[in-house]
């Protein structure tokens, strides 16, 4: 017996649950969130699977990582939800996962041949900024010639301003550094992660942050609030695909892979976009919610494959940390 | 060798000091032993030191140069509010970084409150990204707590000397000589270690306020070692570079500060003479109010940005300010249980090793801890339904050495005064402790639960490590509403946090001071 069910027991918290199979998912904790997507999440997946999901906040993206790699094989998780590409290659050279076994139709703007790995929700990364904005920029080279402020996440404590480094790679390649060189003058504040950061910009402390394509479409269906809106460029935009896998030492391999399928079905990925406000990886037979019309296109999807991205990272955050630190 | 007479043993004090070392260096050997080889030291490590090094010490002179002037106002004038100012003074102590910032930038930002009177009269907007912004959120934070404990210092010295010297027609400048410097020389080394200590372990005020990678510090160096390379290896000895920087300033700082007492007093109501002129009736003021203003413009920001979201809270927010008030409760009355003893043993017998200890909690990175014990616990038992009571544990371990440095000075004085008269009175142990110990270090005791409840409240450190959904804490609840966008309900739980912290700040320091005036 799993020790938390033991402890659970023991504290009369919930001990009908013993003899109910329990699927444990660790993931970030905007997922499960009162307004992210894990209480609607749980009640559709419990009232099929006759199990006790049990969903466990555990930081950010790269933390989930890192618990995982803290717990090893010893893990109570079954399944990990929330990485995204950046992260992959190396959680897959944890060797700590399995084959997720997951067929779905993805309506993701490239193809997806990851066997370890499957793809929930995604979205492109975008700067945001206020729709009143005169002279928005249209490419990395403009932002840096403008007058335009921006607030940025650090790549060593956040996914997104780790994304944005792929970003100028993936557009740039080795002119990267004179790229970052001509933007640090832009460049606020850098912030530990992404709450702070788009704290700062609705605050006024920047004209843009570094976000989401689909963040304009939180506060157009949300709040009604239409002031919102992502600057299109023109090298395309770097795209961020979070994804879930099994954990090999899983004792309820069945259902890990039963939520694998359910992950990529109409009933998880119809709430997706207005919870967790990305793409959802299988658009829905009802399609995306109103107001999702208005989100800008990007003319190109970057994307680097999983083990460029993770050869890359090093020199790539030497070259931001060298830019920057002028 | 011989026991020295002492009315209350050392030993316990002694335990809980080991107690406290081995839960913060066990913890880092464990982080150390499951560390394959790591990378070591970097170019980059060598810059993150040196910015940590100077943000810390240019803090440090700030915040407690600034505090002497302001406790000295404070000690000297007696008006209405004064003691709502300071309570108030704890506040910015013990908000999520992240909301304190928000509320800085609010009044200091680029377009915040100040730069739009200035940009009203044709000025340039403030600047505050830098070296500068990094310090003036660290004395926003540390200046309170500075303050407080100068503040002590200047009670400390019994008000029959004041009156004797008034009787004498001291002048302000005798008084200085004779009284105020011997105190402030005891009492500033250790207010400047405990914040030069809390600036070095800074992380997302010296990130963010510092605008960008040129503001590196220690702390970032090792959550990237954690976060994101999963280098145990060098997460641990970057931890233990920070542990031995905090642990020989401390160190430093005891040795220099003189631990003779103030003699004694019949805890008589302070009054003081010698500021009775226009001169330096104008000049307290003008400190009291610029500091006022200084505290709690942003706490303002806070309260106006936070109001209309507090109608947006739902059953999660109340179950995790539930939470919170639980652990802070536990953690309060973990702390005590260790810094009375530590306290004492202190008081009774000079021993730096055990302030040491207690000081080391202001240096370990919370991260390391969690992960030390996470390593620790989890063979045993599942981390998850101890993630409460280690969080307690961890932020009182984390209060320690803001109790040790608000109780030791009054636990000094009152051995020398009362000690000797005790033990030929045959009063040593529990009388002792009841009857003379614990009565005249009640205001003290206050103080620093109180300190202790609010840090607890606001802490999001090792939470974040063993959180489960069922249990999240109020900081981290507000983490997770702007995360998922809702920044009014973020702003509202961030006020509700707020208030908790200055309510349970409030009620204990009060409780401690039903005799003072302070």
């Amino acid at each position: 017996m799993k020790y938390s069910v033991f402890a659970a027991a023991v504290l009369g918290a919930s001990a009908a649950y013993a003899d109910t199979p329990e699927l444990t998912v660790y993931t970030y904790d905007s997922f499960v969130s009162d307004w992210g997507p894990g209480p609607a999440v749980e009640k559709a997946f419990e009232a099929q699977c006759g199990c006790d999901l049990k969903l466990v906040g555990a930081g950010d993206g790269a933390a989930l990582l890192a618990r995982v790699k803290l717990e090893g094989a010893r893990s109570d998780a079954d399944v990990v939800l929330g990485l995204d590409t950046n992260l992959t290659a190396a959680a897959a050279a944890t060797g700590l996962f399995a084959e997720h076994g997951a067929t779905a139709d993805y309506s993701l703007p490239l193809a997806w041949e990851d066997a370890t790995f499957a793809p929930y929700d995604w979205g492109y990364f975008a700067f945001v900024h206020n729709a009143d904005a005169v002279a928005v920029p249209t490419d990395f080279k403009a932002l840096a010639a403008s007058d335009m402020k921006i607030v940025i996440q650090d790549p060593r404590s956040s996914t997104p301003g780790l994304g944005l480094l792929m970003w100028v790679k993936a557009a740039y390649g080795d002119e990267a550094p004179a790229v970052w060189a001509d933007l640090a003058d832009n460049v606020v504040t850098v912030t530990k992660g992404w709450s702070e950061a788009y704290g700062l910009f609705l605050d006024g402390e920047a004209d843009m942050v570094l976000s989401y394509t689909t963040s304009p479409a939180y506060h157009l269906i949300a709040e009604d609030d239409a002031t919102k809106a992502a600057a299109a460029f023109d090298e395309g935009h770097y795209m961020q695909v979070e994804v879930a896998g099994i954990l090999a030492a899983s004792d309820q391999p069945e259902l890990a892979r039963d939520f694998m399928q359910f992950m990529v079905s109409e009933e998880f990925q119809s709430v997706i976009p207005t919870t967790n406000w990305m793409y959802p990886s299988v658009t829905p037979a009802s399609g995306l919610p109103e107001g999702f019309e208005t989100l800008i296109t990007p003319v190109k999807s970057l994307l680097l494959p999983a083990t460029e991205a993770a050869a890359l990272r090093d020199s790539a955050l030497g070259e931001w940390l060298d830019a920057l630190s002028r | 060798m011989a026991r020295r007479a002492e009315p209350i043993s050392a030993l316990p004090g002694a335990g809980a000091a080991l107690i406290v070392a081995a839960l913060i260096l066990g913890t880092l050997a464990a982080v150390a032993l499951r560390a394959e080889a790591g990378r070591g030291f970097a170019a980059s490590d060598w810059a993150a030191l040196r910015f940590t090094l100077t943000q810390a010490v240019l803090s440090a002179i700030m915040s407690v140069g600034l505090a002497i002037g302001l406790a000295r106002a404070l000690a000297r004038r007696r008006f209405l509010g004064r003691s709502a100012l300071i309570t108030l003074l704890g506040a910015p102590f013990i908000l999520p970084v992240i909301v304190a910032i928000l509320g800085l930038l609010t009044v200091f930002g680029r377009a915040g409150w100040i730069s739009q009177v200035l940009m009203f009269f044709g000025l340039e907007p403030l600047q505050i990204y830098g070296l500068h912004g990094v310090v003036l959120a660290h004395v926003f934070f540390n200046l309170p707590l500075a303050t407080r404990l100068i503040l002590q210092g200047w009670q400390e010295i019994p008000a029959e000397r004041f009156r004797l010297a008034a009787q004498v027609n001291a002048g302000p400048g005798a008084m200085w000589q004779l009284l105020e410097a011997p105190m402030l020389k005891r009492v500033v080394p250790g207010a400047l270690a405990v914040v030069f200590a809390i600036c070095l372990s800074s992380f997302a005020v010296a990130l963010t306020l510092g605008g960008g990678p040129r503001a590196t510090t220690i702390e970032l160096a090792i959550y990237q070692a954690f976060r994101f390379d999963f280098d145990l290896g060098r997460a641990a000895l970057l931890s233990a570079l920070q542990l031995g920087l905090t642990g020989s300033a401390a160190f430093v700082a005891l040795r220099v500060s003189d631990s003779e007492g103030v003699g004694a007093g019949l805890d008589r109501v302070l009054r003081r003479w010698d500021g009775d002129n226009h001169l330096a009736r104008g000049l307290d003021t003008a400190w009291i109010v610029c500091a006022a203003l200084f505290l709690i413009l942003p706490l303002a920001a806070v309260v106006v940005a936070g109001i209309s979201g507090l109608f947006l809270l739902n059953a999660g927010v109340w179950m995790a300010a539930l939470t919170s008030v639980l652990v802070s409760a536990l953690s309060t009355l973990l702390l005590l249980c260790l810094a009375l003893p530590m306290a004492a043993a202190v008081a009774t017998r000079r021993s730096t090793l055990i302030e040491v200890a207690g000081i080391l909690g202001l240096a370990a990175s919370p991260l390391v801890i969690g992960t030390g014990l996470f390593i620790v616990i989890y063979p045993f038992a599942d981390p998850f339904a101890l993630a409460l009571p280690v969080t307690a544990l961890v932020n009182a371990v984390m209060a320690l050495p803001f109790a040790l440095r608000i109780l030791v000075p009054r636990a000094r004085e009152v051995m020398m005064r009362y000690g000797r008269l005790s033990l030929s009175l045959n009063m040593a142990g529990g009388p002792f402790l009841w009857r003379v110990f614990l009565p005249r270090m009640r205001a003290q005791i206050g103080f620093a639960a109180g300190l202790a409840a609010a840090l607890s409240m606001g802490d999001l450190g090792v939470i974040t490590l063993f959180a489960d959904p069922d249990v999240a804490t109020l900081p981290l609840q507000v983490y997770r509403l702007m995360g998922a966008y809702q920044m009014e309900a973020a702003a509202g739980a961030a006020l509700l946090l707020l208030v908790l912290s200055m309510g349970a700040f409030w009620i204990l320091d009060r409780g401690g001071r039903w005799h003072a005036e302070a």
